[in-house]
C-alpha cells in the first residue's frame, strides 16, 4: 500500500495512470451532464412556490458543492504535501485551486441571478454569502502566492499553508445557514434522512452534482499531467514521452 | 418550444446562469487540454534546440 | 514569503470580523421587536412570515401595509415600493426599515423562500400552496 502511494507520487508511473483516469472520469461526466440537464431543463417538474425559476438550483448546488469539496481536497493535498512533502499533492493544490475559483466565482454568479427575481436583490452581506466570498478571495489569495514566489518548491509550501489555515472557512459556508440567522435558505440536499425536495427534482439535481465533480476530477488530472510535464522537462522520462507524442 | 425558452419569464435570469456554469466547466477542460498542449510543444523545441547545438 | 502569507490571512480575516460583526445576525424576530430588545430608531432587518389576511394595498399606491410574525408575535409593517415575485400571505420575508411609533416603517422588503421544493399538485396535497411556511427560521435565535 504504502510503496504503491510513493510509486504514484512520482512523474513517471503518475502521468499515464492520470491520463488513463481523466478519461475513465471524462465519460460518465459527459453522459451524466447530458442526462441531468435533460432532467433539470425538462423532466423535474415546476416548484410549487418559484415556478420555473426554481430550476437556477441545478447549476447553483453543483457549482457551490464544488467550491467546498475542492478546497476541502486541497487541504487534504496540504496536509500531504507537507508533512511527506509529495511532489504530487504539490502540484495538485495550484491546478485544483484554478477551477475551484471558477466553480466559486460560477455559485456566486449563479446565486446572484437567482436572488435578484426570488429574494428581491442580486445580493445581502448575510453570513451565507459573505463567508462564500471570503471562499473565494482564499482561492485567489493561494493562486496569488504561487505567482509571487519564484522558488516553485518554497511557493508550494506557501499555498499549502494558506489551503490549510483556510480550510477553517469551509464548514463556515456550510453551516452558516443554520448557526445564524441569514436570508439564504437553510440546506435541501445534506438532510439525508429526508431531503426537502421531490425525487424528480432531487435525481438530476444529484447527477448533475455528480458529473460535474467527476468533470472536475478529468480536469485537474489535465492540468497536473502538463505541470508535471514541464516541472520534470529536464529528465528523461518526459523527453520519451514528448518524443514519442503521447 | 417559446414557452420552454421563456421559462415562465424567468429566462434572463435562468438561461445565463447555465451559461456560466458551463462556461466554466467547459472553460477550464479546454484551457487545461490546451496549456498540456503548449507545454508538450515547448519542452519538444527545447529539446530540438540543444540537439541541434550539439 | 511568511510576511506576504501573514498579511494577506490578516487582511481576510479583519475584512471578514467586520462583515460577520455587522450582519452575522441578519435580522431581528417580532418576538425581540414586541419585547423591546432592538434599538430604538436604528435602522435595522425584521425577519418574519407575512401574516395571513393582514396584507392590505392602498390603491393606487405602491403603499402595502401588513403584519409580520414569528411563532409567537407579530409587528405592524408599513412599505412603499417594488416588493419581490415571492412576497405573499404566509411568506417569510426580510425587511429593513426603522420602528416609528409602534409601526415598521420599511424601505425595502426581500423575500426568504424556505428550503423545500415540490410540484405544485404535491403542494396542494400537503396544504402547502404558499401560505402555510414554518415560523421555525424566524425564532429568535441567541445573540452574541
Amino acid at each position: 500500500m504504502w510503496l504503491w502511494f510513493h510509486r504514484l507520487g512520482s512523474g513517471p508511473t503518475f502521468y499515464p495512470f492520470a491520463g488513463r483516469l481523466a478519461w475513465l472520469l471524462a465519460i460518465p461526466g459527459l453522459l451524466l451532464l447530458l442526462h441531468g440537464l435533460y432532467g433539470a431543463l425538462w423532466a423535474a417538474p415546476v416548484d410549487y412556490q418559484q415556478g420555473q425559476g426554481y430550476r437556477m438550483i441545478f447549476v447553483h448546488v453543483p457549482a457551490a458543492w464544488l467550491s467546498l469539496f475542492i478546497y476541502s481536497s486541497m487541504a487534504v493535498a496540504a496536509v500531504v504535501a507537507l508533512i511527506w512533502r509529495m511532489k504530487v499533492a504539490e502540484v495538485y493544490i495550484i491546478d485544483a485551486a484554478i477551477p475551484g475559483a471558477g466553480f466559486t466565482a460560477a455559485a456566486l454568479i449563479t446565486g446572484m441571478l437567482w436572488g435578484k427575481p426570488m429574494w428581491g436583490t442580486y445580493w445581502v452581506w448575510d453570513a451565507r454569502l459573505t463567508s462564500e466570498l471570503i471562499l473565494l478571495f482564499l482561492y485567489l489569495g493561494v493562486l496569488a502566492l504561487d505567482q509571487a514566489i519564484e522558488d516553485k518548491r518554497q511557493a508550494a509550501r506557501a499555498c499549502a499553508l494558506l489551503a490549510l489555515v483556510g480550510a477553517v472557512n469551509v464548514p463556515i459556508v456550510h453551516y452558516s445557514v443554520e448557526w445564524w440567522n441569514t436570508l439564504h435558505q437553510g440546506p435541501t440536499v445534506s438532510k439525508f434522512d429526508s431531503p426537502s425536495m421531490d425525487m424528480r427534482m432531487l435525481v438530476p439535481l444529484l447527477e448533475l452534482t455528480l458529473a460535474s465533480t467527476l468533470l472536475f476530477g478529468t480536469i485537474v488530472l489535465v492540468r497536473m499531467r502538463a505541470t508535471l510535464l514541464w516541472r520534470e522537462r529536464h529528465s528523461r522520462w518526459v523527453g520519451e514521452i514528448v518524443e514519442a507524442g503521447q | 418550444m417559446t414557452e420552454f425558452f421563456a421559462m415562465g419569464g424567468y429566462a434572463v435570469y435562468l438561461w445565463p446562469s447555465y451559461v456560466v456554469f458551463l462556461a466554466v466547466l467547459f472553460g477550464a477542460w479546454g484551457t487545461a487540454l490546451w496549456r498540456g498542449r503548449r507545454i508538450r510543444r515547448a519542452i519538444l523545441r527545447e529539446r530540438r534546440g540543444r540537439n541541434d547545438k550539439r | 514569503m511568511v510576511l506576504g502569507l501573514v498579511v494577506m490571512v490578516a487582511a481576510i480575516a479583519a475584512m471578514a470580523s467586520q462583515v460577520f460583526r455587522e450582519n452575522l445576525m441578519y435580522f431581528y424576530s417580532a418576538t425581540e421587536v414586541v419585547n423591546g430588545d432592538v434599538p430604538p430608531q436604528a435602522r435595522i432587518r425584521l425577519g418574519g412570515l407575512v401574516v395571513p389576511g393582514s396584507v392590505q394595498r392602498e390603491p393606487a399606491s405602491l403603499r402595502v401595509d401588513f403584519r409580520m410574525a414569528d411563532c409567537e408575535h407579530a409587528v405592524a409593517v408599513s412599505y412603499e415600493g417594488i416588493l419581490p415575485d415571492l412576497f405573499r400571505e404566509g411568506q417569510g420575508i426580510v425587511a429593513t426599515g426603522r420602528l416609528q411609533d409602534g409601526v415598521f416603517v420599511a424601505d425595502e422588503v426581500l423575500a426568504k423562500h424556505d428550503e423545500n421544493y415540490m410540484p405544485p399538485e404535491l403542494a396542494e396535497k400537503l396544504g402547502a400552496d404558499g401560505t402555510g411556511h414554518s415560523c421555525a427560521p424566524f425564532k429568535s435565535l441567541e445573540r452574541s
